[in-house]
């Protein structure tokens, strides 16, 4: 390691444990406590990356997370930034976007074509003729592009957890610290989340030579220790802020949900780059990145070293540098007045050159491209321009970047906040805090150390003001004095060497004035165009300078300009945090076990497991929902219905309330006696079907859709309220548990158990009973939705297993058989009864559903009334429809969604189909014009593959027209 | 997540809640033209500011009222319909 710097206080590395690690299949050495980065810069390494789009070769250049051009791969991930990633013994990685390797990266050749590919290029290029288009785009994945996923990989799934707290803080820099020491000690939980390993901020790097700051820091940490209500999460991103102080939290093990009543953004600043003459080379770095080198992972950055500046902290630079053994050949300040202050004089008493008004036009490359040799400077003309005379070439390995900063506000911007430009600062700062969300620190642009922490202790004293915990005077936020931290316009043209103004997308200055000269003149537009700020850093190193060129471009200030606000993730989050277990809530009848012990397939349906038909040994899924629908038919069957909406209405306004809910009639209704209930919403669409049941006077017993049954009991809570009457609503559904018992056999079955009368008589068709079933309270309704004899049985839910039981034993000599969902689906499609939500849509109305008797019209008011009204007088655009299908054909049989075909036309769908049914011929229902429904009628029906099928349209029921077979009396 | 106050059960996170849409006014059917029963079925004012909406607390089956300013998503207050108002 032969750049390492001698041990310090403070420094991140453990010198006791060495790593080994492999990068581009060669094995380096490295501390614990290094990142790829700086283990390989100890090392020598330079090269790190390629770019996106040129394959240029790319080294070290903020040291923050922000360098997406040493992006790795190992064998299992990919897209792993080497600012970020921690060395540790077996790690083994590798480049992304390469060819070859990373030192003969093949596709370098790309750079010397960047003049005939400008932004844009892509766009009129490769989208003619749109057939090729497929073509190019594969080769250009190939080329510009990151790393590749691996299919085969596997990442366990990560824990996820939830916190709370009064405070968030975001960072833990001297205003973080500070801010969140100040609202503890008001008595507020406070959390203080830090990206880095460690606390301490700017503290670490940009004041790290002046020994105050140490004692500084050291003294922050011993206070916050002290605190027993301010919890600390290193190694931690703040992924995103979401409405109501809803955080999400990423660190190596964990995403966690974090829920706040206030937070601080103290999230300090970007650095931000110059650009000038291959700003991009490996050795050209922002100083922060430099200081992170020496200070954070002791590693000289360079042998001789170049800094640019415009501002006070390139001279600190220079100091550090000087101390960390590098010579510093130059300070370039792009100020005409240079540096006022005392720092400049130690620059000078040092020895190190100062340049006044003067830029770095270029960074000299070496022969191989892959490091600097050299700058060159120019002096600046009275526009802040580069000069063509008077240039200076200084031999040198690295030159340092201090020219501005902007805040790292996207966290700020998520919870709401704006930022205006100030000229006292020369950044964007915040325009205005909430009464809940504040920033400070250099992220509000307070730049001097003791303000920052005066800035952090103002924002933890107003949340715990918020929170009703701090009754006095908050201070008000310390105002920046003397020059700018930051330089209006650190960008310099060039005519011949690429100056990148977006490292991530590979694009510099001539591409933003291409694309204004095209007319892309605002910030939204430009963005797209060039897709400056699009890359995997988001514009954190881009934007800025990009908003900066956009308004110099529009003669307007970076107010009328503008900025772009930003969305969560603030850093990139792996797929690996965010996927895990889903917890879907899954609802299983009180006779699920029974379903498993009888071999059921169960199947979703809604928030449901039904089952669809129960498995016999070597039978195909066909054969045994036939033969379940057949020995309903020709036997007996069971099917559990305890999904069922199964709701009470009681009170004297029951059966007026029922009148304005379904469009029957009610009132009348004899007690002891079924009516079909149809339920239309205000536009006169189908919503709800079901059957009520009078128990008594005042009472009803009504079931509902299963899949509806939620929302219909929801909606029907409501039109209670809003029509004020004496009704009371008491939802059963999961009290209950309701079992048909259907076929001609159904009557022997239930005989032997019930403890009444049974007969036609005493219990016809479409009458409800109460009494007692296997010794369970039941109440039983005889209807005919599978077009037999039936009995729909309802009892209490810890019964059903019993009676279930009792009802199979009761029919095993007469071969009772349960059947599932698609036994009942077929059945009542032969009997023509339509399923709400699968034979109607969100359009479908009584009158296309042939449900029009259904409609007491002369009602004075039902919800949807007025609708149907409308609808009634008007000419019907569809109808439902029984089709024949035939039944053998070489054509396959359609299939549900299937398209009727007229003329060429769409003139339909089918909405159920049955290849296999108990009469033997296959059938469907479907839409079809009116023109279209008369029985006999031919209609065509697209089915899979394209290909034609020919159908009749017959009357409906396909199965016993005249209703006799659930009529039957013995 | 946003937390809404049931006037019920406190605040309690947005997961909870089913939103019931604008609080309208049902005209008497047979005293308006089909035009205007279409337009009350069919649009819904898109108009920012403070709005009057029906939202439901799923696990207590709750129905109340929001204020909410759809603009900047604020809920300025909650009560139940007809009932006492309470403080959002």
């Amino acid at each position: 390691m032969p750049n390492r710097l001698p041990e310090r206080d403070g420094e991140w590395i453990d010198r006791s444990q060495s790593v080994r690690f492999r990068f581009e299949g060669k094995t380096h050495e490295g501390f614990a406590g290094d990142v790829l980065s700086s283990a390989l810069w100890a090392n020598g390494v330079r090269l790190l990356g390629r770019s996106f789009k040129y394959h240029r070769p790319r080294g070290i250049y903020s040291l923050a997370g922000h360098d997406i051009s040493s992006m790795v791969e190992d064998a299992q991930r990919t897209n792993l930034r080497g600012d970020l990633l921690p060395i540790e013994p077996n790690l083994d990685v590798r480049a992304v976007n390469t060819a070859g390797s990373l030192e003969r990266d093949w596709l370098r050749i790309t750079d010397h074509f960047g003049r005939f590919m400008p932004v844009g290029f892509y766009y009129k290029a490769f989208h003619t003729p749109r057939r090729l288009f497929p073509l190019y785009e594969n080769r250009i994945r190939k080329i510009a592009g990151l790393g590749r996923v691996n299919p085969k990989g596997h990442l366990p799934p990560s824990a996820k957890d939830y916190a709370f707290c009064d405070f968030v803080v975001v960072g833990g820099g001297p205003a973080g610290l500070a801010g969140a020491i100040a609202a503890a000690e008001q008595g507020l939980k406070v959390l203080l989340v830090e990206e880095h390993p460690h606390l301490g901020g700017s503290l670490l790097w940009q004041h790290a030579r002046d020994e105050a700051a140490r004692e500084q820091l050291k003294d922050l940490l011993s206070r916050a220790d002290a605190l027993e209500n301010l919890t600390i999460r290193c190694g931690t991103q703040v992924a995103g802020w979401y409405a109501d102080h809803w955080l999400a939290l990423v660190d190596a093990e964990r995403l966690t949900k974090l829920r706040a009543m206030c937070t601080l953004v103290a999230t300090g600043c970007f650095e931000q780059p110059a650009v000038f003459g291959n700003n991009d080379l490996p050795g050209v770095m922002l100083s922060s990145a430099a200081r992170r080198l020496i200070y954070l992972y002791r590693v000289r950055p360079f042998e001789r070293a170049v800094v640019l500046t415009g501002n006070r902290e390139g001279y600190g630079v220079a100091l550090d540098l000087l101390q960390a053994g590098v010579h510093v050949v130059a300070v370039v300040d792009l100020r005409a007045n240079g540096e006022m202050s005392d720092l400049a004089e130690s620059v000078a008493a040092a020895g190190i050159e100062i340049f006044k008004h003067h830029a770095v036009y270029e960074a000299v490359a070496s022969r191989d491209k892959t490091s600097v040799v050299g700058a060159i400077l120019c002096p600046l003309n009275e526009q802040g321009g580069p000069e063509s005379i008077g240039r200076v070439k200084l031999s040198c390995d690295g030159i340092v970047m201090s020219v501005g900063w902007t805040p790292a506000s996207g966290i700020a911007y998520q919870a709401g906040l704006r930022f205006e430009y100030d000229e006292r600062v020369e950044q964007l700062i915040p325009e205005s805090e909430s009464d809940r969300v504040f920033v400070a620190g250099r992220a509000a642009g307070v730049f001097d150390l003791e303000s920052q922490m005066e800035d952090g202790r103002r924002a933890g004293l107003a949340a715990a003001a918020a929170c009703g915990r701090f009754e006095g005077d908050i201070p008000e936020r310390p105002v920046h004095t003397g020059p700018p931290p930051s330089h209006p316009y650190p960008i310099m043209p060039h005519p011949g060497k690429k100056n990148f103004v977006d490292l991530d997308e590979d694009l510099h200055l001539a591409d933003f004035k291409n694309a204004h000269q095209e007319g892309f003149d605002n910030i939204e537009l430009i963005k797209r165009f060039t897709t400056v700020g699009m890359g995997p850093t988001q514009g954190k190193l881009s934007n800025f300078n990009a908003i900066r060129i956009l308004s110099r471009l529009n003669g307007a200030t970076i107010n009328e300009t503008g900025s772009t606000v930003s969305r969560p993730f603030h850093q990139p989050v792996s797929m690996a945090k965010l996927s895990g277990r889903r917890f879907h809530p899954m609802r299983h009848t009180p006779l699920h076990a029974q379903h498993l012990a009888l071999s059921a397939n169960m199947i979703h349906a809604g928030s449901w497991l039904r089952p669809e038909y129960y498995k016999i040994d070597d039978s195909s899924r066909a054969d045994c929902i036939l033969s379940e629908a057949e020995n309903v038919r020709s036997g007996v069957g069971v099917i559990d219905l305890s999904t069922l909406g199964k709701l009470h209405f009681c009170g004297p306004d029951a059966a007026r309330f029922l009148e304005q809910i379904y469009t029957g009639t009610f009132s009348e209704q004899r007690v002891g006696r079924l009516r079909y209930a149809l339920g239309c919403d205000e536009q006169g669409i189908i919503i709800e079907d079901g059957v009520v049941a009078r128990l008594s006077e005042h009472h009803f017993y009504v079931t509902a859709t299963s899949s509806g049954a939620a929302g219909f009991y929801r909606d029907l809570q409501r039109w209670a309220l809003l029509f004020e009457m004496d009704v009371t609503l008491v939802n059963e559904t999961g009290h209950l548990a309701a079992i048909n018992l259907a076929g001609p056999k159904a009557r022997e079955v239930l005989r032997s158990l019930s403890d009444f009368a049974l007969d036609d008589d005493a219990f016809p068709y479409l009458a409800v009973r109460q009494g007692h079933v296997a010794g369970a309270e039941a109440l039983l309704m005889r209807i005919g939705f599978v077009g037999e004899l039936g009995y729909e049985i309802h009892i209490p839910a810890g019964t059903a297993t019993h009676v279930w039981q009792k009802l199979l034993e009761a029919g095993r000599e007469l071969e009772i058989r349960p059947f599932g969902v698609e036994a009942q689906r077929l059945l009542r499609l032969e009997k023509g009864h339509l399923i709400v939500g699968q034979d109607t849509d969100a359009l479908t109305h009584p009158y296309e559903a042939d449900l029009g008797w259904a409609i007491k019209a002369k009602k004075p008011f039902f919800i949807g009334s007025r609708s149907l009204q409308i609808l009634a007088a008007r000419p019907l655009a569809r109808q439902l429809v029984g089709l024949a299908l035939p039944q053998s054909s070489k054509v396959p049989l359609p299939e549900e969604c299937h398209l009727i075909i007229e003329d060429g036309e769409i003139a339909g769908r089918i909405t159920s189909v049955a290849h296999r049914t108990t009469l033997g011929q296959p059938i469907a229902m479907a839409f079809v014009t009116p023109e279209m429904a008369s029985p006999g009628r031919e209609v065509t029906i697209r089915v899979a593959g394209g290909k034609l099928l020919v159908a009749t349209v017959v009357p409906m029921p396909f199965y016993d027209p005249e209703n006799s077979r659930q009529k039957v009396a013995d | 997540m946003k937390i809404i106050h049931c006037p019920i059960n406190g605040p309690r996170p947005l997961q909870e809640f089913h939103f019931g849409g604008q609080v309208r006014e049902m005209p008497v059917g047979s005293q308006v033209s089909d035009a205007e029963w279409a337009d009350y079925v069919f649009n819904r004012s898109g108009e920012p500011g403070i709005q009057r909406e029906w939202w439901y607390h799923t696990a207590s089956g709750t129905w109340f009222i929001a204020e909410r300013d759809c603009q900047s998503d604020e809920f300025i207050r909650t009560y139940l319909y007809g009932g006492r108002e309470s403080d959002a």
